[in-house]
């Protein structure tokens, strides 16, 4: 284990060699029937410090997480918490210890106030008033320290994520956590909202309070940790200062072999135009017109990335031409007019022009989570005569087939007969990756290929996206991470409120541009009327 | 139509409202904590068999009032562990307790007292006597403030009053308290509940009990006051209706009152004019016996306002990672 006193940041206060970790853990293990989720963990966090723990999806970063908060026991090992070995057996005791937990998809009641949410669990009294005197007056403090700023009578639903995400933190802080766990903070938060939260973790981090923060993305570590712990298949493969690290030496770390953190690409080679829309439209149920007039062409052998916060019409855009909400105005495949409206407007006819669709939400619209993955796989085939047998669908076939597309995309476990939500999630996107990609269509419409998966994962998805760009396919990404479009993209459309601001070479555009361009600022520089020429 | 007939049929709406405010209540505990529960009917019969039995056998309405809010709370706790201990679908529990209900009451009824599945007629201190409040009688000659007191206010059995009681009571519970906001976030998040260190599973047994409390009362009330006896069947679908009134209060006290009242006027029109001629359109008995469900499904469809369920409600709550 390496030591963690002067991580070489002048504006911290050297942690006090003789004080006691915030949390050790020995020897921690957990196994859940064959999986060993955590495979004898050792780890000091010291007091005042930000700690990164990073590693793949199904490392077992939030197992560990979950045994520190009471959720799950430990088959073996001990906790310290500021040097006392504690027997945490539920939340009420991790509590008790002094630790909070901030977690990836909040624990909040949506139809309370923020005051009433704060105070839930940690009422003073049978009677509710006194309580929320007093966390008023308590939030109100909290606010003025930590930049902690929320109406605390806000409806929660209300709210947007990152505030909710500071009721989460209010919360954990109300209960007098010193030690505060994030799993995956920034998943859910634009890039300003991640700005403010790293504002406050190093506001908390000054009044002495220690942070764990579990995360998957390197960019994070780097910025805000002062010292960080890989994990890689439930163990804990270094831990080492911040300072004295790279990017790419945790990548190696988290993955047990070099990674590339940038896509290798060769130049696109654009042939004819695939699609083109034209004064595209599209109201929500609620009747508010999300696409406002879009204009797109994406043409054969490129890949057009659409960048912009997530909210602003992008998912429409995908769900319009994928066939699953209808739309005004015009788009064309290969020459040919969709159909917007009528009966041809669904999802089968669009595959059946050529188009194939990795949707946004796997969970939801990609996959039917109980199912097997052979008949995930089996989705949009149905009425593919290669798996007819008279009346019958030839079940065997299709099984084979799976088993085929799985080795091909690297599912693990390679088993199609495992249900789909026993798979990670970057397996789970592989599935839908490979179901969409073997269809071998002329657009791939694609949204968040990389949301939730782990970099091993990412990688390969990136490879496959690129692979088809260069068998001639046109290909429609529509990403919320910027680094993903810029990995990834020929040409970079920004959205905001349902327009496109503006059309980018991501060889001659920047981060800030975009981000701009993405709060719907519309200053257009001449460097960018030249860059969107393509467009 | 005359002063005195809108007195009756007011009178007989606040009767015929209680036992369905009651069992309104009892479900808005329940489902406000996540459990819902159509076996509202089920435990009504089964309290209302109980109560007649008992205070038939002891001859006091109290000892049967006590049993009847023993069999309900003992049904509660069948619904209790199926759908929160052993996860179950809540739906099938209910609905198997609707059954058991309605069949062991005439069973046991038949085998204790030989009369073809009914409770002999109860007598004296076997009933819950009406009240009543003071000044009624001499203030009843006074024109048009009389009657109302004496006869709409005045007079009624004490089930009656207490029903009225829980309406406030409920309110405060739930929207002042420590228990009641638990209760609400139970049945709206319980992982909020979880995390926070609460116990789910504590709470919703509290509040399937609170509503087996409830529905036993409500079934006392149907056969020690509002009849003499038990006889099959008597809950007659009050148990749907009291669900259908606590869709139409969209889960909140005060509007449950206002929906059971609405239903329990219509009742009482229903069994007062068989079928109501309005100048030439005659309106059947019927309609105005499935006027409840029709409003409920004009609820449902949005036409009045939206009435959202709490979140969590039909789900058996598993911790997740």
């Amino acid at each position: 284990m390496v030591d963690n006193q002067q991580t070489g940041r002048p504006e911290m206060v050297a942690p006090d060699a003789s004080r006691a970790p915030a949390i050790e853990l020995r020897g921690i293990s957990k196994a859940f029937g064959p999986v060993q989720a955590n495979k004898d963990i050792s780890i000091r966090v010291m007091p005042g410090t930000i700690h990164g723990i990073i590693g793949e999806n199904g490392a077992g970063k939030s197992t560990l997480m979950s045994i520190l908060y009471g959720f799950y026991k430990a088959d073996k090992g001990e906790i310290f918490v500021n040097g006392d070995k504690k027997n945490i057996t539920d939340s009420q005791t991790a509590i008790a210890a002094g630790i909070g937990m901030v977690f990836q998809h909040f624990k909040l009641v949506q139809n309370f106030t923020v005051l009433e949410n704060v105070i839930l669990g940690a009422e003073d009294g049978a009677l509710l008033r006194p309580s929320l005197a007093k966390a008023r007056k308590e939030l109100t403090a909290l606010a003025k320290e930590y930049e902690l700023n929320v109406n605390p009578d806000a409806v929660v639903e209300d709210l947007s994520v990152g505030h909710q995400q500071r009721v989460e933190i209010l919360k954990a802080l109300y209960r007098q956590a010193e030690i505060l766990i994030l799993d995956e903070p920034t998943g859910v938060l634009t890039p300003a909202e991640a700005d403010h939260l790293f504002r406050i973790l190093e506001n908390l981090r000054r009044e002495g309070k220690t942070i764990i923060l579990i995360t998957h993305k390197l960019r994070e570590i780097m910025e805000i940790t002062d010292t960080v712990s890989v994990m890689r298949r439930g163990q804990m493969t270094a831990t080492v200062k911040t300072s004295e690290t790279s990017p790419e030496q945790l990548a190696e770390l988290m993955v047990g072999r070099k990674v590339l953190l940038r896509v290798d690409k060769t130049a696109a080679n654009p042939g004819d135009t695939v699609l083109e829309v034209r004064g595209l439209r599209v109201r929500d149920e609620a009747g508010v017109e999300r696409l406002k007039g879009i204009d797109l062409d994406i043409r054969a052998g490129e890949v057009l990335g659409i960048a912009g916060v997530a909210g602003n019409g992008q998912s429409e855009l995908l769900q319009v031409l994928g066939g699953m909400r209808s739309g005004k105005g015009s788009i064309r495949v290969n020459g040919q007019e969709l159909d917007l409206t009528g009966l041809k407007s669904d999802a089968r006819s669009r595959r059946k022009r050529g188009i194939a669709h990795v949707p946004e939400d796997r969970q939801r619209e990609g996959l039917i989570m109980d199912f097997h993955a052979w008949e995930n796989v089996a989705f949009g085939y149905h009425d593919d005569p290669k798996y007819q047998r008279g009346l019958f669908m030839d079940n065997d076939a299709l099984r084979q087939d799976t088993q085929a597309k799985m080795a091909k995309f690297d599912v693990r476990p390679p088993d199609c007969w495992l249900s789909a939500k026993s798979f990670s999630g970057g397996n789970q996107q592989k599935i839908v990756v490979a179901r969409e990609i073997e269809r071998n269509p002329d657009l791939l419409l694609i949204g968040q290929p990389t949301r939730g998966v782990d970099i091993g994962a990412i990688e390969f998805i990136h490879e496959q996206i690129i692979a088809l760009r260069d068998q001639g396919k046109a290909i429609l990404l529509v990403s919320v991470e910027l680094d993903e479009i810029f990995a990834l993209s020929d040409r970079i459309a920004v959205m905001f409120d349902g327009q496109i601001m503006g059309v980018r070479d991501p060889a001659q555009t920047n981060e800030k541009e975009l981000g701009l361009m993405m709060a719907g600022i519309t200053d257009t520089g001449p460097q960018g009327q030249e860059a969107s020429r393509n467009g | 139509m005359d002063f005195l007939t809108i007195i009756q049929i007011l009178d007989s709406t606040v009767r015929l409202a209680t036992p369905l405010l009651l069992a309104c209540l009892a479900g808005l505990y329940s489902e406000r904590a996540g459990v819902f529960d159509i076996g509202l009917e089920g435990k009504m019969l089964a309290a209302a068999f109980m109560s007649a039995a008992v205070a038939y056998v002891s001859g006091s309405v109290w000892l049967g009032l006590l049993a009847g809010v023993g069999a309900s709370l003992a049904l509660s706790v069948i619904h209790g562990l199926a759908s929160i201990t052993f996860r179950g679908n809540q739906l099938i529990s209910a609905v198997a307790i609707n059954f058991l209900a309605a069949g062991l009451t005439v069973l046991i009824a038949q085998s204790w007292f030989q009369q073809g599945g009914r409770t002999p007629s109860l007598i004296g201190g076997a009933r819950f006597e009406p009240i009543t409040l003071p000044f009624a009688d001499s203030l009843a000659g006074v024109p048009f403030i009389g009657p109302i007191y004496s006869d709409l206010i005045s007079g009624h059995s004490a089930l009656v009053y207490i029903a009225l009681a829980m309406v406030p009571l409920t309110w405060w519970i739930l929207y002042r308290t420590r228990f009641g906001l638990r209760l609400r976030a139970v049945g709206e998040n319980p992982a909020a509940v979880d995390t926070a260190g609460v116990s789910v599973t504590g709470l919703r047994y509290a509040a399937v009990a609170i509503c087996g409390v409830l529905c036993g009362l409500a079934g006392a009330y149907l056969a020690t006051g509002l009849q003499a006896g038990f006889v099959k069947d008597m809950t007659a679908g009050r148990g749907y209706i009291a669900l259908a009134a606590l869709i139409f209060a969209k889960w909140r006290p005060w509007y449950a009152l206002g929906a059971t009242l609405l239903f329990g006027l219509l009742q009482a029109v229903a069994l007062r004019y068989q079928n109501i001629d309005l100048g030439g359109v005659v309106i059947p008995v019927q309609f105005m016996d499935a006027l409840p469900y029709i409003l409920t499904v004009i609820i449902l469809a949005g036409f009045v306002g939206k009435a959202i369920p709490p979140r969590a409600g039909g789900e058996p709550y598993v911790k997740e990672r």
